[in-house]
C-alpha cells in the first residue's frame, strides 16, 4: 500500500494482532440509538477508538429547491471530521477524502431506504467524526443505518459495515489504524444482512483471487456481527431490552 | 384480530406466507419484510407494522391542526408537520364567488393562526390539499398547542377515544388531537389546564407501557386531591 513501510511488528509469531486481537476479532463495538433531541433521528457509535455522531433530518423540503425530484426522494450525506479527530489538527472545510466518503456512504445507504415514497423531499444525515482511528467509513456507515431507522425513514434493511483486510499475509478482520497504514490490504464492506446484499465494497491493497474471496468472506461474517450490535441498539431504545 | 405481536425493526421478517403486506411492510419473494421500527400485527389475510417513530405522512380524511405559514392572492399555506405543506385554497373560506380582487385572504386567516383541517386530497404528484369546510374545522381562537410525537396519536386517543375521554373528563379541557401530532388543549381552569398537559406528557413519553389508562387515571386522580 501507499503508506509507510511495516516497521511494526503487525502480528506476532502466536498469531496476534499489534493490539492483541485474534485475526477474525473486531475491536469492542458500541451503539446507542438515540441522544440528540433536536435531530428526528441520530445515533452515537463507539468502534474501537473511533467515536462517531450521526444526525438525521428528514424526509424535509428541500433546499435549494431545483435539486428536488419530482418521482422520488433524494438523500444526502455529509461526513465531517472535527479538527481534534486526529493527531495533528484537520482543517474544519470539507476535504477531498470527505467529500468521497460522502459519496461512499451515500450510494452504500441508498439500496436500503425507501425514498420512492417521499418525493420531492430529502433525508439529511448528518456524520461527525469525533474521534478517528481507521475504519471511521465503516463506523460511520453503521451509525448513519441505525439512526435513519430511529428517525422511522422505512428502510427495506439495515445495512451493517467493518473493514477486512490483509496484513502480514493473512486476512483480519476490522483493520484498524496501524493496519491500515502498514498493512497489505484494506477492504470496507457494507452489508445488508437479511436481503443478504452488498452496498459497499472498496479495496486498497492487492490481493490473489483467493484472498480477494476469503476478504469478502470475512468481512460478510464481520457484518454480521455488526447488524447484532445494530439490533440490540434499537431495541434497547424502543423495547426496551423486551424485543427478540 | 391481531395476534403474534412482535417487535420488529427494519429487515426484520414479520411471517412468510399468503398474506398482504399493509402499512410499512414490503413482499419479498414469500417473505413479508417490516420497513420500520414497530409492532408487527398479524391478520387473518395482512400484516401491518405499527410504527414507533417517523415523521407524519399525510392520509385523506385525516384531521389535522396546521399552521398559516404564508399565503398568496389565492391560497393559504399551512404547516401541518409533516415534510409536505397543507395547501388551503381560498374558495374553501369565502365560498364559489371568492374573487381574488374584493377579498382579502389576510382578514380571515393570519400568518400563524391554527386551523383544525381536514386533509381533502393527497396524492405523490402534488402537496396535500386541506379543506375547513365541516363542522368542527376551521380556525382555532383559544388553547395551547402541544406537540407530541405523531406515531403516539392512536394512543393518546385509545381504544375507542377512551384514553382522550378519560382526560377531557376529569380535567374538563376541551382537546383536539390532529393526526399530525399537534393537539390543542382548552380549559377555563387553569390547573385543568396543566393537569391535561401533564397527562399528555404521561401518554406521549410512555407510550409503551401496558397500563398506561391505568396509570394516567392515577395521577389525575391525585392531582386532583392535593
Amino acid at each position: 500500500m501507499g503508506g509507510r513501510e511495516a516497521t511494526m511488528v503487525l502480528m506476532d509469531e502466536n498469531g496476534k494482532r499489534c493490539d492483541g486481537r485474534t485475526v477474525d476479532e473486531p475491536r469492542r463495538i458500541m451503539i446507542k440509538a438515540g441522544g440528540l433531541k433536536n435531530a428526528d433521528g441520530s445515533s452515537y457509535i463507539e468502534f474501537g477508538d473511533n467515536k462517531i455522531l450521526v444526525g438525521v433530518f428528514g424526509p424535509r423540503d428541500v433546499h435549494p429547491k431545483h435539486m428536488s425530484d419530482t418521482d422520488t426522494g433524494i438523500l444526502r450525506v455529509r461526513y465531517h471530521m472535527e479538527p481534534f479527530s486526529v493527531g495533528e489538527r484537520k482543517n474544519p472545510a470539507p476535504s477531498r477524502r470527505e467529500i468521497e466518503i460522502s459519496k461512499v456512504i451515500k450510494e452504500a445507504l441508498e439500496p436500503a431506504v425507501m425514498l420512492e415514497k417521499f418525493p420531492r423531499t430529502a433525508v439529511d444525515v448528518f456524520i461527525e467524526v469525533l474521534q478517528a482511528d481507521g475504519g471511521t467509513r465503516c463506523a460511520a456507515l453503521t451509525a448513519a443505518s441505525v439512526a435513519l431507522a430511529d428517525a422511522g425513514i422505512p428502510m427495506r434493511d439495515m445495512v451493517a459495515a467493518i473493514a477486512a483486510g490483509k496484513v502480514a499475509d493473512t486476512v483480519i478482520l476490522d483493520v484498524n489504524n496501524e493496519e491500515d497504514q502498514a498493512g497489505q490490504a484494506d477492504m470496507p464492506i457494507g452489508y445488508m444482512p437479511n436481503l443478504e446484499k452488498i452496498t459497499l465494497l472498496q479495496l486498497d491493497g492487492v490481493l490473489t483471487p483467493e484472498e480477494y474471496k476469503k476478504c469478502v468472506q470475512v468481512g460478510v461474517d464481520g457484518c454480521k456481527l455488526v447488524y447484532e450490535l445494530q439490533k440490540k441498539a434499537l431495541n434497547d431504545k424502543y423495547f426496551g431490552n423486551k424485543g427478540d | 384480530m391481531a395476534d403474534k405481536r412482535k417487535y420488529v425493526i427494519p429487515g426484520d421478517v414479520v411471517t412468510t406466507g399468503p398474506f398482504r403486506p399493509e402499512q410499512n411492510t414490503v413482499l419479498d419473494g414469500n417473505k413479508i419484510v417490516s420497513t420500520t421500527i414497530g409492532i408487527s400485527e398479524i391478520y387473518d389475510d395482512s400484516v401491518r407494522v405499527i410504527p414507533l417513530t417517523g415523521k407524519y405522512i399525510p392520509k385523506i380524511n385525516d384531521l389535522v391542526i396546521g399552521k398559516v405559514n404564508s399565503h398568496t392572492s389565492l391560497s393559504w399555506e399551512l404547516d401541518i408537520n409533516s415534510c409536505y405543506v397543507g395547501f388551503l385554497p381560498a374558495q374553501d373560506v369565502f365560498g364559489r364567488d371568492f374573487s381574488a380582487h374584493a377579498d382579502e385572504l389576510a382578514t380571515k386567516l393570519r400568518t400563524g393562526d391554527l386551523v383544525a383541517a381536514r386533509i381533502a386530497n393527497f396524492d405523490r404528484t402534488r402537496d396535500p390539499l386541506v379543506s375547513i369546510s365541516d363542522r368542527d374545522l376551521g380556525k382555532i381562537d383559544s388553547g395551547v398547542l402541544m406537540e407530541i410525537s405523531p406515531s403516539k396519536v392512536p394512543r393518546l386517543i385509545g381504544k375507542k377515544g377512551s384514553m382522550i375521554q378519560m382526560i377531557e373528563e376529569a380535567t374538563d379541557a376541551a382537546i383536539t388531537i390532529g393526526q399530525n401530532g399537534w393537539v390543542v388543549v382548552s380549559c377555563e381552569s387553569p390547573e385543568g389546564l396543566l393537569k391535561a398537559k401533564k397527562a399528555i406528557q404521561m401518554v406521549n413519553e410512555q407510550a409503551h407501557v401496558a397500563n398506561l389508562t391505568d396509570q394516567v387515571k392515577e395521577m389525575l386522580d391525585k392531582k386532583g386531591e392535593s
